[in-house]
């Protein structure tokens, strides 16, 4: 492992003597100081947008497939029977962990966004509300349907998969896209520092000829460069990080009232994770660039 | 040392040189001439490994130049000092680092050779030039720079295109003053050149043989320049 880093310092400090051979090239560096910068700022979002709605999927999935609704739907007579009849079937239910009838003002809130506030609910026919809580095992849903059907005749079962799927699937989508624009920035990295070690290395050909010819390796040439445009898209990538992280600091926090747009960020020790986008630029970089200074190289005597 | 047996070579259209042996032996020292565009800097090329031969076997300190790798083509050049015809330099470093040059490539400290440098920088007449940029100096400031950085690993082997291409009598006459003085201290010695007076000039102060390319092959020349 030290011999690993020992290495890496040895890499970025570099031979003082072979950073000289090649001449300093301002405006180029610059460029590609900053493309590196932008790209690493975007994947900041494109990670914050992965994790955030990997977690969102996580906890659609898990609070929404441990709960379940039924609903009572009866003349207003019976229904006071039927909820008492549902909530007796539901204790004697294996694997429902809870199971409570929701009350006429959770019911009216629940309403409220529809009806208005002013909404006396005694007036309509709504059906009563009963909030399952399952425990880890779950419950056979079948078999509760069956149950009620027998004995309570006006209740419904919705165990959410219904509507559950669809945001479960939405939100892993959304991960997948993260992801996948992600990637795209780091190939697109990989293209922008080929394509300016290419114009650097079409540029110093005189120098690389020069250097030929007193008898230095390959190695020896693609090195100067390879370090530079590591160091380069490094530097540019660890700077956009950081402008990245401010930008995700200053979203709004999360809220209920946002909904899950406002949970855009990142927790815990997700924070760290943007601080692996520089290493990974730095690696594609000294990728990109050792592939086309060795390309450049063979074609030269 | 150097060797080149039934040799061709032909840019893509016609043949520029055919059936060409040659033996440089070490220690001896050799003029390439002939009319311009005969091949005296394609010749040279073959012997530095830049350049391939069509056909026929290039032997360069007793390996065939085909079986090189890169790598081994570099490791040559520093057995070898080149002066190429255009002296080419970095030319956003001093003269002094441009003649180091060599050292540094091949990982030895330019430090550790400073006196060897401030001595070889005093011989070749650049000292008082030593930070200035190559782009600075005179023609004949240059083909002296390209000298020194040419002998500063101590090469077995000087070859040298056209060294006094643009310079007045005087400074060549120097130049081949101190390449007449390497080959005193051991080196072989090939210097191409279309300039006959200089030859004439050597041959008076060294046993100096004369390669001549004449319909695309080389002959040795008579004593008759």
């Amino acid at each position: 492992m030290s011999s690993v880093v020992g290495n890496i310092r040895r890499f970025a400090l570099g031979d003082p003597q072979s950073n000289r051979v090649v001449p300093p090239s301002g405006f180029t560096a610059q460029l590609t100081f900053f493309a590196a910068g932008t790209m690493a700022f975007l994947a900041v979002f494109a990670m914050a947008l992965s994790l955030a709605s990997g977690r969102l999927a996580a906890r659609w999935g898990d609070e929404l497939a441990r709960s379940s609704t039924i609903r009572i739907v009866a003349p207003m007579d019976q229904r006071a029977a039927q909820t008492d009849a549902a909530l007796r079937i539901l204790e004697t239910t294996a694997g429902v962990a809870f199971a409570r009838a929701l009350d006429t003002e959770e019911q009216q809130d629940l309403l409220a966004p529809w009806f208005g506030p002013e909404l006396d609910l005694a007036t309509l026919p709504v059906p009563q509300l009963i909030e399952v809580i399952e425990e880890e095992t779950g419950f056979d849903a079948a078999g509760l349907r069956l149950r009620l059907a027998a004995e309570v005749p006006g209740a419904v079962l919705d165990d959410h998969t219904r509507w559950r799927e669809p945001l479960v699937q939405a939100a892993s989508r959304l991960r997948l896209l993260g992801w996948v624009s992600a990637i795209l920035l780091g190939v697109t990295t990989a293209v922008m520092v080929t394509l300016a070690a290419n114009a650097a290395l079409a540029a110093n050909a005189q120098v690389i000829a020069v250097l030929r010819l007193v008898g230095a390796t390959d190695r020896y040439i693609a090195q100067a460069f390879i370090r530079r445009f590591t160091l380069r898209a490094f530097g540019g990538a660890f700077v956009g990080s950081l402008l990245g992280l401010g930008a995700v600091l200053l979203l709004p926090a999360a809220s209920d009232t946002g909904g899950f747009l406002t949970g855009l960020g990142f927790q815990g020790w997700h924070w760290g994770l943007p601080l692996i986008i520089p290493v990974l630029a730095a690696a594609v970089a000294f990728i990109a660039t050792g592939a086309a200074a060795n390309r450049a190289l063979k074609r030269l005597a | 040392m150097i060797e080149l047996e039934n040799v061709a070579y032909s840019y893509g259209g016609g043949a520029l040189l055919s059936d060409i042996s040659l033996k440089l032996a070490p220690g001896s020292f050799h003029f390439l001439t002939g009319p311009s565009g005969a091949g005296k800097t394609t010749l040279l090329k073959l012997c530095y490994g830049a350049l391939l031969p069509t056909s026929g076997e290039v032997t360069l300190f007793g390996d065939d130049v085909r079986g090189l790798e890169r790598d081994d083509i570099a490791m040559l050049r520093r057995r070898m000092g080149v002066v190429h015809q255009d002296c080419r330099f970095l030319d956003h470093l001093p003269v002094s680092e441009n003649i180091a040059l060599p050292l540094s490539v091949s990982g030895r400290h330019a430090e550790a050779a400073g006196d060897d440098l401030t001595e070889l920088m005093a011989w070749v007449g650049l000292t008082h030039r030593a930070d200035a940029l190559p782009p600075e100096l005179s023609g004949g400031e240059r083909q002296r720079a390209a000298l020194a950085r040419a002998v500063i690993m101590s090469p077995d082997v000087v070859l040298a295109d056209e060294p006094t291409g643009n310079v007045d009598w005087e400074m060549s006459q120097r130049l081949l003053r101190l390449l007449v003085e390497l080959n005193k201290m051991g080196k072989t010695v090939l210097i191409a050149t279309h300039d006959l007076s200089l030859i004439r000039a050597a041959k008076s102060q060294i046993q100096a043989r004369v390669l001549r390319i004449a319909n695309r092959r080389v002959q040795l020349a008579g004593a008759d320049l």
